[in-house]
């Protein structure tokens, strides 16, 4: 679960401003926006990996973040997937173990021993993703964690997140992808130029929503 | 060649000793030194990156003669009677190599630290898992840090012939022997010197190299 209110996060030239917001346990939301608007600052926030300059975060569980950059570690690809694992302190033994399973899911098993840095982009994703779920956190914040992937990968990286969510989980996913925003969150939070614009459950956000600057952004007609 | 390779052993010995212990000492200060400024937020520390970068360009003749004075009988540190031994050669030597290990090991280490830390973080590690991630991360560039830092001990000739004195078989080392042997126009035994010198440094390099390989 985390709580914010009143937080505010000033960079030269651009300012996030959020009144509060809740992500309830078990919740998945998903948050859309134009570039520039404050999504990825929002979640890095929520993650505590940059403090607030204004403002109150409460976390309960364990929140795991995983960034769009994808970073890969010099190592081979099973141990970039135990590497969250054994942050927590898990044996390397028993990280493998519990890794393996995710990785065969997403087609990386045969690659376990070669060296990280020669996967592709999406399959640095795919690395990404298993290195996060297999922390099992309370909360997973995901910034764009399906973009540049092909169909077939986001329809796969989708299930497993579905998955996580299934088991408890509560998930903030920052997307481009309206469609996606739209079939896989509870939730929806609209952000533009550093303010939450409308904060509804999916359906409504995408049919009915509150605000004309959410409609005319869902409807693709804003221009900016 | 008049020089008998039983001395060129010696004094080949000597050199990879001194600058070794050189390289060593400058790693204990430069390599916490190095990660911690690369690891900083980007917001200050430039005053300490602008003088270490300044620092890989100091003269070991200057070097030598600010050790020359602190050792002397009449310097601040003249009791400690190290003038004109292989001990006063190390600490001018560390001196020259502590900014090209710290220097370069900065450099690695900012290079990778915004998206290490994002990474360690974001899977709930702590700001010493975040050191620990880079360091290991930073590996083969340190081992390059290493090698320069070796390199800037073992080839200089000025601080070890001011701080040490050539004399022989006791501060004599590889470079002030070659110009030792030049000056007397013993080319045959300054050439040999010379290639024991660079196989000497090649041989440390690899050894550096493929410990920084390792997984």
């Amino acid at each position: 679960m985390i709580r914010a209110e009143g937080l505010l996060r000033r960079y030269p030239g651009f300012e996030l401003a959020v009144e509060a917001l809740e992500l309830p346990a078990g919740r998945f939301v998903t948050v859309i926006g134009p570039s520039g608007a404050g999504k990825s600052t929002l979640l890095r926030l929520l993650a505590g990996l940059e403090a607030p300059d204004a403002g109150t975060i409460e976390r309960r569980g364990r929140v795991v973040f995983l960034d769009q950059d994808r970073t890969v570690l010099e190592r081979s690809v099973l141990a970039n997937a135990t590497f969250g694992l054994e942050l927590a302190g898990v044996p390397r033994r028993e990280a493998e173990r519990r890794v393996r399973p995710w990785l065969e899911r997403v087609g990386l098993a045969g690659r376990l021993r070669q060296p990280a840095q020669l996967l592709s982009g999406g399959e640095r994703a795919r690395l990404a993703l298993v290195r996060a779920l297999a922390t099992e956190p309370d909360v997973l914040l995901l910034d764009e964690p399906t973009q540049a992937l092909d169909p077939g990968n986001v329809a796969l990286a989708e299930a497993l997140l579905r998955e996580a969510h299934a088991q408890g989980r509560a998930l903030v996913l920052v997307t481009h992808n309206l469609y996606q925003a739209r079939r896989l969150g509870e939730e929806t939070w609209f952000l533009l130029g550093g303010r939450l614009e409308e904060a509804s459950p999916s359906e409504r956000l995408f049919t009915r929503p509150e605000r004309e600057t959410t409609r005319a952004y869902v409807a693709g007609e804003m221009v900016y | 060649m008049t020089l008998p390779w039983s001395e060129v052993g010696e004094i080949a010995a000597r050199s990879l000793g001194v600058a070794g212990a050189a390289t060593f000492l400058a790693a204990l200060a430069g390599l916490p030194l190095g990660v911690w400024l690369g690891a900083r937020p980007r917001k200050g520390g430039m005053g300490a990156q602008v003088l270490l970068y300044a620092g890989m360009g100091l003269p070991p003749v200057v070097v030598g003669l600010v050790f020359y004075l602190l050792l002397s009988r009449s310097g601040p540190l003249g009791g400690l009677g190290l003038l004109f031994t292989p001990a006063a050669m190390v600490l001018a030597e560390a001196v020259l190599a502590f900014p090209m290990v710290a220097g370069f090991t900065l450099a690695a280490v900012r290079a990778r630290a915004d998206g290490v830390r994002r990474l360690v973080r974001g899977l709930g590690g702590g700001e010493r898992q975040v050191l620990t991630t880079l360091l290991w991360e930073s590996r083969r560039p340190i081992v390059a840090a290493l090698a320069a830092g070796f390199g800037a001990a073992i080839s200089e000739v000025g601080a070890a012939t001011i701080v040490g004195g050539d004399i022989r078989h006791h501060t004599r080392v590889l470079t002030t022997a070659v110009v030792l042997e030049t000056r007397k126009g013993e080319l045959e035994s300054a050439l040999a010197l010379g290639a024991v010198l660079l196989g000497v440094t090649l041989i440390v390099t690899a050894i550096l190299v493929v410990w920084g390989e390792r997984r």
